[in-house]
């Protein structure tokens, strides 16, 4: 097959595969009648029952209104991807992240288990990392993955022990089980505990101040990609579990103080920062901050309007946001630049996609007509309406909205209507399965602003009512009269108007106060970075300095020093009367087994004192043989037997690589001082492993484990072969481990003699 | 270094040998001293040998599968022996039997930890020839 059919096929397989999302999206279209009744489907397997573990999953109006935008947006960013990746190598590599994790997040959304939701969310991380990271080959990229790999991952590792606090607080794991029980998990001892873990899975997740860094970083990643995770699916993971906890943790102070502080911080910090820069990804990325802070900042409050307002606000985002991002990476993949002071007069290139931004920006903007409009009334209305600070929580969003009209301002005029003859290269429209998603993900803005009733009828209220079930019914609609709300969409549209007149002096004050700022958090992460590395560096130097020998010293000094401890510990009265409660039972040995001992000994010294390579390797063969006659001699022929093979094989391997090397004469006679180390070293081993057999309070045979073994081999595992049976039986997930240790230990040894190959 | 003719030629003989023992101990083990991890290690002293008198490309040719799939292939095999029994409602690794009629009077009794030894097998020499062939053709390379 050449190397074109065969794109041609995966571009074929990768079309065909965004069926699953548009098949998953009807489904799911399909439940919202019943849904939207107030029913709710539930399903459970039993996963780990001995830890009362049971994967159930709820899927109610809170879960179809997510798996209705992850779905319907994965469509078409599928779609959009097969076009903006057509002729990469790893194709199909990507289309495989891509809808694990799409699948990974429908999973986040539906489970009703908080075990499963953890696994889901950590789901979710992994292929992020993944998808940000798909051009391995950048630096650039590798290290903005690992920066959100680690970001998220702690917020996750922090969840898991929220949860694990949940459990213990309501003896639970299902959040649908723990909500009649909110009122005592509020006045629980553990309950500010569980509140700040949660807190800092939601936060990092949706990167909220001061977590946020790694999201405009994670733009490296390829378009479709920060279209569909970064501002549309995966960072609303956080908001979605804030929502879906709201009736077990929210309401109170705590609750509400928190979300409002930090929703406001990161929606001004967003929007502000997002006026000062000039690649059109990164300026997507800050406006995503501030839509997420705008949600958390709603989802603390305990009133109807406030909640409804969360959800209508995710919904314009993602629509809006999504659409957005792909016309970026059509810009990008047209013009080859993001950069919007080099991009300009681009309408009449690409009229699909400028009519996709178009649409996109005025909803963004909040223009009337728009959906952003109505979210945006309604935003206002839940400010408004706030339990805690409705003062900072209005100033915010006005503020942040505000810029964002300037920043939707820019994002028309710059690389599409202004600057005309910016681009000198002849640009021509991207395919059609580019601008479709864009162009309906925006027109979709459009006719929701048409149609805002029915959208909060079939789709807000069943979501807010799944966690905030009240008889109250918000009626979305363009025109409420003239009212507070109003009054506030004029004044942001004003300012927005001013801000954009008066960019460049607006720029350049931002830019001013980013100066004074004495430190951000990407540094704080830096520097932390920075200092494990140091540290793991030190103590490698120290442990593990490339000379076979410290390696031994080290392992032999650990077994020494832990053996020793654990024996001085475990002794409630000691050691030594431990020792008195050895009885000497000095008997000679039998001839045969004193004559193997001897050979034992004899060889031992020999690899000690002797200069032959070949000669030292031949008497640790007979040391090892000798102990396999010891075994086979007390009765454990399988011991034996292994024993004398894992000795062949070694004996082979070391000749394989010592056969090869300078004979030992030539190598440095070491100090005396390091001989006598070497001594004390091994006479210390030598004792421990002495004393611990002696110690060792070995029954005769026959007690209770060997007659269990006998009795059962046969009947239960129809095996005669006590020892077999219970390697391959009776004890098989321990063999399990360690073959995979086996494995593990071989593919790291070949890697390690695979690179001395390279390096030579 | 160019090996010696007598370990050419005593490997000729011996390595079928030992292979043919490393399959018996593989399936004697359930009843009698042996098994997957002590057929494996037959079986690897068996193939290093082959390795150090005719070099490790003969090896590879003799096997024809890659040893790191070797292993990979007795993963499978011992993840699935343990998943079958998940699919019947047991905890994973449940040892299941079939009883296989052979003649009149006589009964092959085959189950799941058979398989389970087979994959230690395999990934027990696939690891130690992934090793020894990459030493090997280090060391041949010089």
């Amino acid at each position: 097959m050449t190397a074109t059919a065969s794109s041609h096929t995966t571009d074929h397989l990768a079309r065909a595969s965004s069926l699953l999302p548009l098949g998953l999206f009807f489904w799911a279209a399909f439940q919202v009648p019943a849904l939207a009744a107030g029913n709710a489907f539930r399903f459970a397997l039993n996963w780990a029952p001995s830890l009362a573990i049971r994967l159930s999953f709820l899927f109610d109006g809170l879960s179809v209104f997510f798996v209705l935008i992850i779905t319907g947006i994965g469509f078409f960013v599928t779609l959009y991807a097969v076009s903006y990746l057509h002729g990469h190598p790893q194709t199909g590599r990507f289309f495989f992240f891509l809808h694990a994790f799409m699948l990974s997040m429908l999973g986040l959304v539906c489970a009703d288990n908080a075990m499963g939701l953890f696994v889901f969310w950590e789901m979710t991380t992994l292929f992020s990392f993944l998808l940000i990271g798909f051009d391995h080959e950048k630096e650039a990229s590798r290290k903005s993955a690992r920066q959100a790999l680690l970001v998220t991952g702690a917020g996750g590792l922090a969840l898991l022990v929220a949860f694990l606090l949940m459990e213990q607080a309501t003896g639970t794991f299902d959040i649908s089980r723990m909500m009649p029980m909110a009122d005592d998990i509020k006045t629980h001892g553990l309950y500010l505990p569980i509140l700040i873990l949660i807190f800092l899975g939601a936060f990092t997740k949706s990167a909220q101040f001061p977590f946020h860094f790694w999201l405009p970083n994670a733009m490296a990643a390829p378009a479709p990609v920060s279209a569909f995770l970064h501002s549309a699916t995966m960072v609303k993971g956080g908001v979605y579990l804030l929502a879906r906890l709201h009736p077990v943790l929210g309401g109170t102070p705590a609750w509400m103080t928190t979300l409002v502080t930090v929703g406001a911080v990161t929606a001004i910090f967003g929007a502000v920062s997002a006026l000062g820069q000039t690649d059109l990804k990164k300026i997507l990325a800050y406006t995503t901050l501030t839509g997420l802070g705008i949600i958390t900042l709603l989802l603390g409050g305990e009133t109807h309007p406030s909640l409804v307002a969360a959800m209508t606000f995710l919904l314009v985002h993602a629509l809006y946001k999504s659409a957005l991002f792909l016309a970026a990476g059509i810009v990008d993949h047209q013009t080859g630049t993001r950069d919007i002071r080099r991009l300009g007069g681009l309408m009449r290139a690409l009229p699909f996609t400028a009519a996709a931004v178009f649409a996109a920006c005025l909803s963004m903007a909040g223009f009337p007509l728009f959906f952003g409009f109505i979210g945006k009334e309604i935003m206002y209305q839940g400010t408004l309406a706030e339990a805690m600070m409705p003062g900072l929580a209005t100033f915010s969003a006005v503020f942040a909205n505000g810029f964002m009209t300037a920043v939707a301002g820019i994002l028309m005029m710059q690389p599409f209507i202004q600057n005309k003859g910016a681009i000198s290269r002849p640009v021509a429209e991207a395919g059609v399965s580019m601008w479709i998603g864009p162009l309906v993900l925006g027109g979709t803005g459009i006719l929701f602003g048409t149609v805002p009733d029915l959208v909060g009828t079939w789709l807000i209220s069943p979501a807010v009512h799944a966690f905030h079930p009240s008889e109250e019914h918000i009626h979305l609609a363009l025109f409420h009269g003239i009212n507070p709300p109003l009054l506030l969409s004029g004044v942001t549209i004003t300012m927005g108007c001013l801000l954009y007149l008066w960019r460049r002096s607006a720029i350049k004050g931002i830019a001013a106060l980013a100066r004074v700022l004495p430190m951000n958090s990407a540094q704080v992460y830096d520097y932390l970075l920075d200092g494990v590395g140091n540290i793991a560096r030190r103590t490698t130097r120290i442990i593990q300095n490339g000379s076979l020998h410290r390696y031994l010293y080290v392992i032999c000094m650990a077994f020494v020093l832990l053996a020793g401890f654990s024996y001085i510990r475990g002794s409630e009265t000691g050691l030594w009367t431990a020792f008195s409660g050895i009885r000497p039972d000095v008997r000679l040995p039998a001839p045969d087994l004193g004559l193997l001992m001897l050979l034992i000994v004899l060889s031992a010294v020999t690899v000690v004192f002797t200069r032959s390579v070949l000669l030292a390797i031949s008497a640790l063969g007979v040391i090892g043989a000798g102990l396999a006659m010891i075994f086979l001699r007390s009765g454990a022929p399988d011991l034996a037997l292994t024993q004398l093979l894992v000795e062949t094989l070694t004996v082979i391997i070391v000749a394989i690589i010592l056969l090869r090397l300078p004979d030992l004469e030539h190598q440095k006679i070491a100090r005396r001082s390091q001989t006598a180390m070497n001594l004390a070293l091994a006479v210390c081993v030598g004792a421990m492993i002495f004393l611990m057999l002696l110690l060792e309070p070995a029954g005769p045979p026959g007690g209770m484990l060997t007659r269990f073994f006998e009795e059962n081999s046969y009947v239960a595992a129809h095996g005669r072969n006590i020892v077999n049976v219970i390697i391959v039986d009776f004890r098989g997930f321990d063999t399990m481990g360690e073959i995979i240790v086996v494995a593990a230990a071989a593919l790291g040894g070949v890697a390690l003699i695979r690179r001395r190959k390279e390096k030579s | 270094m160019k090996p010696s003719l007598i370990l050419k030629t005593a490997t000729r003989l011996l390595a079928g040998m030992i292979l043919v023992f490393s399959v018996y101990l593989l399936f004697r083990g359930h009843n009698a001293p042996g098994g997957g991890f002590a057929g494996a290690l037959v079986a690897a002293t068996g193939f290093a040998m082959v390795a150090m008198a005719e070099g490790a490309a003969s090896v590879r040719q003799a096997l024809r599968v890659d040893p790191a799939r070797l292993m990979a292939a007795g993963m499978a095999m011992v993840i699935g022996s343990g998943l079958l029994s998940v699919f019947t409602g047991s905890p994973f690794l449940t040892g299941h039997w079939w009883q296989i009629s052979l003649f009149s009077d006589m009964h092959l009794t085959i189950g799941t930890p058979f398989f389970f030894d087979l994959g230690v097998y395999a990934i027990v020499l696939g690891g130690i020839l992934t090793l020894i062939l990459a030493l090997e053709e280090e060391m041949e390379m010089g």
